[in-house]
């Protein structure tokens, strides 16, 4: 501590976090696994569901998606699907798309859709559970 | 600058084909399928929660021939992405990198791919869809 000489230009917090550069670590990484096993759990469920409901008419449907457990797993699997797909699709964005303007705007325009969409299945898992 | 052209380093027409490689991009792009698919899991909530002619539409889009084969796409890109995606999760755990392993593996995705699409369908049709 006595020595004064600056060996690292960077802040202690910024020596803390490890980052570097990139700005960001394993979160990317992180968050494409936990909501792929969210996804691996739901899935068979979420099938399984579709194909009861298969030709059926829209009292029926109602009534299954407001049940109580199935509004619920419902909300959680849009949830994690979209986030999922939004993971996924940035890296396909990542890895394509080279003009640097073309590639912030797709990545914008997925994002916001992504989020459009989640919200839009939340709002009608809501609408369906308490009619 | 000099605008000639320059060699390129060597790129994926210098392998031999390999299951692995084909099963890697099938994961991407039924990754991609499912994306545009998790809009029309939201349609459909959104169809029931407005109900009447909302639904009406959707239940048609959905009966017509062209719609029971984008869900059959859906479907069968879901299962394979299910299943493939269970195998990297393994192999992020580590387990199963040996090359007999991973062509085990391969080869066991596809046969489940088939089977469970099927049978999905056997019991939608059978349910009235």
């Amino acid at each position: 501590m006595s020595d004064s000489r600056i060996r690292d230009l960077r802040t202690p917090l910024a020596r803390a976090r490890g980052l570097g550069s990139a700005k960001s670590g394993t979160e990317h990484f992180w968050w494409q696994r936990v909501t792929a096993i969210v996804l691996v759990l739901l899935v068979p469920w979420l099938v399984w569901l579709l194909v009861s409901l298969a030709g059926a008419d829209l009292d029926t449907a109602r009534a299954v998606i407001a049940k109580p457990w199935n509004a619920i797993l419902l909300a959680i699997f849009a949830v994690a699907m979209f986030w999922h797909a939004k993971l996924g699709i940035q890296v396909v964005i990542e890895d394509y798309v080279h003009t640097r303007a073309l590639e912030v705007a797709s990545q914008l325009l997925v994002t916001l859709a992504c989020v459009v969409g989640a919200f839009a299945s939340l709002y009608a898992i809501a609408r369906i559970a308490v009619s | 600058m000099a605008n000639r052209e320059r060699p390129l380093s060597p790129h994926l027409q210098v392998y031999a084909w390999q299951i692995t490689m084909t099963m890697s991009i099938m994961h991407r792009t039924t990754g991609i399928v499912l994306a545009v698919g998790a809009f029309g899991l939201a349609w459909w909530l959104l169809a029931i929660a407005m109900g009447g002619d909302s639904y009406a539409h959707f239940s048609a889009c959905l009966a017509s021939p062209f719609g029971k084969l984008v869900l059959f796409g859906f479907t069968a890109s879901l299962v394979y992405h299910l299943f493939n995606g269970i195998r990297h999760l393994l192999w992020d755990a580590g387990r199963g990198f040996d090359i007999p392993a991973v062509y085990r593996s391969g080869y066991t995705v596809w046969a489940l791919t088939a089977i469970v699409t099927a049978a999905i369908w056997f019991f939608a049709l059978r349910g009235g869809a």
